[in-house]
């Protein structure tokens, strides 16, 4: 694969995407984690399938539609549990396959065979064009700003938003600028994992990284890096078994999870003196 | 004359129709006075503190906080919750915890070394590094106190303080806001009267609407409020029920 990756421009890019994915994953994907989010992005994810489906019918670029999709389902969606919050799993769930159903219709009735279509739905990291990467950099460098520039207060709303409303911290708009990020983070995670397994990046990353640290700056700064790690891994091993490369992703990255939680389970036994889990006698 | 710090005339809000947790209440807290508000179980006092801090509007009545509406107060006001709504899972340290009762704006050093020093009043300042998530009910409950006075505020809301501290810390506890109320005016919920009575400047009974409110406790008042007789004593040592039997449950105040 290393030659591989200096002679064809494809494989740059999809290291490029990559590892520019692999930002949001860590920062947003973070986010969603410790505000018990992650199936939100589930909802977005499919609501986009919608977006795609008219952008093909309507003939605009699918990217267009797919951002303008994700922001209306984030915000929908938004909107919804911040006043119904017991509501939110129904919402998310009635989101999801209604973004899905209108897509099958938009597909349905748009003219042509839409082979590119699978692309969206289950990944083509091999196929990402130059301008994906650009617009790659940009959600990286809007969510990077975003937690820098308000930190102690996402910090302090997501900790408790009713303490962070007694100082006057406005849980709304940090709210609303969490969700479109988390939207535009779903549409430049598709190219590399598909709609259909996004969420996985979204959360796996993150909950692999809060095996390790109990603070959120550490945790969203590793699960980058695991993202990074798993997603590489992953093109490795698609490459390599000419294996379809967002499945391979997600995989690795579950791998990761899975060896993280052994060697945690391990070093636990190992702290209590090799005596299974349980009081000390 | 300077005007209190709290007022609220003829408050009523309740979280369904027909039900008002607070019915019509006149409250008014003077420029450092140390407020016990007691009252039973669903009498209101958790209400009352989120009416005075803003978060709940009521559907009558006025409320003004240092001479205006409560949301213009909210950086002069220190607050413990009864129960946060954090999750004990939420990666984030007890100094994290401290620090986010300061201003947002408070830069990172300067705001660490307050939070070490409001930590260190409340003689926890050893537990910064802990993750906020496994600390005891009581540890917790100092982390928030710490919390609440990070912010210097001029009004400390207290909402059962003391209710997961054991007995020792309680003493600290209230020993500390005693000390602070040279400085800063105290609303302090509590069921704990027998603990509290010799450093508050006055109790209030609460039980939907303002049963009394003065510098001493009216024994017919406080029976009025929990609806049925008690007697005062300090937790941590035996109840005294007064009259059994119609009452069951309650004993205590």
């Amino acid at each position: 694969m290393p030659e591989a990756l200096l002679r064809f421009e494809f494989l740059q890019h999809a290291v490029l995407a990559i590892l520019l994915g692999s930002v949001a994953c860590g920062l947003i994907g973070g986010l969603l984690f410790v505000n018990r989010l992650s199936s939100l992005s589930g909802g977005i994810s499919h609501a986009v399938f919608g977006g795609l489906g008219l952008s093909l019918l309507a003939g605009i670029p699918p990217l267009a539609g797919a951002s303008a999709a994700s922001i209306i389902a984030a915000l929908l969606l938004g909107f919804i549990s911040a006043r119904a919050r017991s509501r939110s799993e129904a919402a998310i769930a009635a989101v999801w396959s209604i973004g899905m159903s209108l897509g099958l219709i938009f597909v349905s009735l748009a003219p042509g065979y839409r082979g590119d279509l699978m692309g969206y739905l289950f990944g083509s990291v091999l196929a990402v064009p130059a301008a994906d990467l650009v617009l790659t950099g940009a959600v990286d460098a809007a969510a990077l700003a975003f937690v820098l520039l308000f930190y102690r207060r996402i910090l302090c709303v997501s900790f408790d938003p009713e303490y962070g409303a007694t100082r006057g911290i406005g849980a709304g708009a940090l709210y609303t600028a969490f969700l479109c990020l988390t939207g535009l983070s779903v549409v430049v995670l598709m190219r590399s994992v598909g709609l259909v397994m996004v969420i996985a990046l979204l959360t796996i990353p993150a909950a692999s990284a809060r095996l390790l640290t109990h603070r959120l700056p550490v945790m969203m700064a590793l699960a980058c890096c695991f993202s990074a790690v798993s997603g590489l891994a992953g093109l490795y091993a698609s490459w390599e078994l000419d294996l379809p490369a967002g499945a391979c992703i997600v995989l690795a990255s579950a791998a990761l999870f899975g060896c993280i939680s052994a060697g945690r389970a391990l070093s636990s036994r190992r702290n209590r003196g090799g005596l299974p889990a349980g009081p000390r006698p | 004359m300077t005007a209190p710090v709290v007022r609220l005339r003829g408050v009523t809000f309740g979280y369904g129709p027909g039900r008002p947790a607070l019915d019509g209440v006149d409250f008014e807290v003077s420029d450092g006075d140390y407020v016990a508000v007691i009252g039973p179980n669903g009498g209101g006092k958790t209400t009352l503190l989120k009416v005075i801090l803003g978060l709940r509007t009521p559907w009558s009545g006025t409320v003004e906080v240092f001479g205006g509406p409560p949301a213009a107060a909210r950086g002069r006001i220190g607050y413990v919750p009864q129960w946060s709504g954090a999750s004990l899972d939420f990666p984030a340290t007890a100094l994290d915890v401290v620090m986010m009762g300061l201003p947002p704006k408070t830069g990172g050093r300067a705001a660490r070394a307050i939070a070490l020093d409001r930590m260190a009043d409340m003689g926890i300042a050893g537990l910064a590094g802990i993750h906020a998530g496994s600390l005891s009910g009581g540890q917790r409950q100092k982390v928030y106190v710490a919390r609440a006075l990070a912010g210097a505020p001029d009004l400390l809301l207290l909402d059962e303080p003391a209710a997961s501290v054991d007995p020792a810390g309680q003493g600290g506890l209230y020993e500390l806001l005693a000390r602070l109320n040279e400085k800063v005016t105290i609303v302090l919920v509590t069921h704990d009267v027998g603990a509290v009575s010799g450093q508050v400047r006055s109790i209030a009974c609460l039980n939907s609407e303002m049963v009394s409110h003065g510098g001493t406790l009216d024994t017919e008042a406080l029976w009025k409020a929990y609806g049925c007789p008690v007697d005062l004593v300090s937790h941590g040592t035996p109840h005294r029920v007064l009259e059994a039997g119609a009452h069951g449950g309650c004993g205590h105040a």
